[in-house]
């Protein structure tokens, strides 16, 4: 064991450190679920005091229950994303699966090409994607936000996915042709719960940002029975006048199931990401 | 009849020519040991010959029949690789019948050719477990124990051994010899071991650089080896080279001389001084310089040594071998 690692002031400090990082992240967290159970003047008045029996008020999620149909955006951000990330899963696992398994001409063009989409930004293309979508008749439905989502998510994926199956035993994938086993058997069977700590990592890089985006339910799908939880959030926005209690109640519920969904993959993504360093 | 026939295989990845015009006989129940350094196509070839890589030219024949375009595992053949490759999702049965259970075999004979396996590899306590909660050795007989209940017509052994300890590695030689010798089928063996060909093999073919060298019994291959490079790969310690021109005048072959067959005696032509002396109990081995070139002596018995002592080595009777500047055997 190295020295530096069992010098018990250097614990110390790498764990204040780390606890202080917590503390920042999670502020604002911590914020808007204290807020969202205090009644509006409470919030102005004394922002960061606990709610009490004073200030206590559920009127914030009784606004959102009331106002506008919360579960259905709800469910509609839940479709969207759950969809989003299998399709991103499926599709990017396979298309690393060929580039890293396969010999083939242009192999690496292929791989290089479909890693060009880390680079440039998908909403450069806002304004094309969306006359695609209206030439298809996709606008409004959530079928548009999921193939805009699995196109953003896949060359990451791609990416991150062939260079884990890269490592997957040449042996083994031989062993299971010389078994007999088809070539989506020796995929779906022997490598992918091989590369699940890989699929762990792009599941939650991707989860967060489809779940959080505003700008393509904003554009491709702002009708009412479309719209996805963050921007049902906004109707309680205003220009002139904010409802924070709807908001905040609305946010809160909002991280709750991302956090549910990160607190399953993170030990999965916590060996995913440190898989490459520690042997 | 033939197990095996590779005529004038040729394999080529891009610009790099791996394998040479192959040309190979394997007869039924004959154990064949591929030796060579590493990069020569050993695995290469083994990997062909499995079906894992299409030949470029050539022809590949297993039981008479040409098996070019035939899938690996309609080619009858079972292979044990190097890293066991188990499955890490299935228990050591599982592992063991998944195959059969593709050949859509009934449940009689998966059941009775896993016990027969589990029988002669001593695997019986071991069918619940997984990969991960077995030692190497056992990873190792299970990954055997997959290759014969699939009753193969040949079995491919890509050095199975190099993963293990040196205690285990000669037990799971000993094992396999023995598994041979039950079962007579043909086996392919790859290894980069000169030790295990010899013990092992029938027929051992020596590959360098994607060309077979030499093909033969291990004793063939030993006392007449057809050039330089296969003299100095088999046997160890090495075979001494030197400038025949040490012991005669003005001879411009190299002289090559096993260190089993260098004795000392006052009146040697080879006036050594010791750098190193191992002793191995039964036998010394002297690393000596003569002028610049280091020669292995192999002493039978114990003898006291020091570093530093001038000694005179002699040549045994007709154990000379010659070579020209190009590695090629000069005979008479």
């Amino acid at each position: 064991m190295n020295k530096a690692r069992t010098n018990p002031l250097n614990t110390a400090a790498m764990h204040g450190a780390l606890i202080l990082y917590t503390l920042i992240a999670l502020f604002p967290v911590f914020v808007i679920l204290i807020n969202s159970f205090k009644s509006r003047k409470a919030i102005f008045r004394e922002p960061l005091a606990l709610p009490d029996a004073d200030s206590f008020s559920m009127i914030g999620y009784q606004t959102v229950m009331k106002q506008g149909d919360f579960f259905l955006y709800f469910q509609n951000s839940m479709i969207v994303t759950v969809v989003s990330l299998t399709f991103i899963l499926l599709f990017g696992a396979m298309a690393a699966f060929a580039l890293s398994e396969y010999r083939f001409k242009g192999n690496m063009l292929m791989g290089l090409y479909l890693a060009l989409g880390i680079m440039i930004p998908i909403r450069i293309g806002t304004v094309a994607i969306l006359e695609m979508m209206v030439a298809t008749g996709l606008v409004n439905s959530l079928m548009a936000l999921i193939l805009v989502y699995t196109a953003q998510g896949l060359p990451l994926a791609v990416f991150i996915l062939s260079e884990f199956m890269r490592q997957v035993s040449d042996d083994l994938k031989n062993a299971g042709r010389i078994d007999g086993l088809s070539e989506y058997t020796i995929f779906f069977r022997l490598v992918l719960p091989l590369v699940r700590p890989a699929m762990a990592t792009v599941a939650v890089f991707n989860m967060i940002p489809i779940w959080n985006d505003l700008w393509f339910p904003l554009i491709l799908a702002p009708a009412e029975e479309t719209k996805t939880l963050t921007l049902g959030s906004q109707v309680f926005i205003g220009q002139f006048v904010t409802d924070w209690n709807a908001v905040l109640s609305a946010l809160s519920m909002a991280i709750l199931p991302v956090l549910i969904l990160y607190v399953i993959f993170s030990r999965q993504l916590i060996r995913g990401i440190t898989s490459g360093a520690v042997k | 009849m033939t197990a095996l026939t590779l005529t004038n295989v040729n394999k080529s990845f891009g610009n790099v020519h791996v394998l040479k015009d192959i040309n190979l006989e394997v007869e039924d129940g004959e154990f064949v040991v591929f030796v060579g350094p590493s990069g020569c196509g050993k695995s290469t070839l083994l990997r062909v010959i499995a079906g894992l890589e299409d030949v470029s030219s050539g022809e590949v024949s297993i039981g008479g029949e040409i098996v070019n375009t035939t899938p690996p595992s309609r080619r009858g053949i079972a292979m044990v690789f190097q890293s066991y490759a188990l499955y890490p999702h299935l228990n050591v049965r599982n592992n063991m019948t998944l195959a059969l259970k593709q050949e859509k075999q009934s449940k009689q004979v998966i059941e009775q050719r896993v016990a027969e396996a589990t029988r002669m590899l001593n695997l019986e306590d071991y069918l619940d477990r997984y990969p991960s909660e077995l030692s190497g050795g056992q990873r190792q007989r299970v990954a055997i124990g997959r290759a014969i209940v699939r009753h193969p017509k040949l079995f491919l052994f890509d050095e199975p051994l190099s993963n293990l300890d040196a205690a285990l590695r000669m037990n799971t030689r000993l094992e396999i010899a023995n598994l041979h010798q039950q079962l007579k089928t043909s086996m392919i063996y790859v290894t980069h071991d000169q030790s295990e060909a010899m013990t092992l093999a029938d027929k051992i073919v020596v590959l360098r650089a994607g060309r077979v060298e030499q093909v033969g019994s291990p004793m063939e291959l030993y006392n007449n080896p057809v050039n330089q490079f296969v003299a100095g790969f088999l046997g160890s310690p090495a075979m001494n080279f030197m400038p025949a021109s040490l012991i005669s005048e003005g001879d411009t072959r190299t002289l090559g001389v096993r260190p089993e067959d260098l004795f000392q005696s006052d009146q040697g032509q080879l006036k050594a001084s010791v750098q190193h002396v191992e002793q191995l109990g039964g036998d010394t081995n002297v690393i000596a310089k003569v002028k610049d070139h280091q020669i292995t002596a192999r002493l039978f018995g114990q003898h006291d040594i020091k570093p530093g002592a001038e000694l005179s080595f002699g040549i045994a009777e007709g154990k000379s071998f010659y070579f020209d500047k190009d590695g090629a055997r000069l005979r008479g």
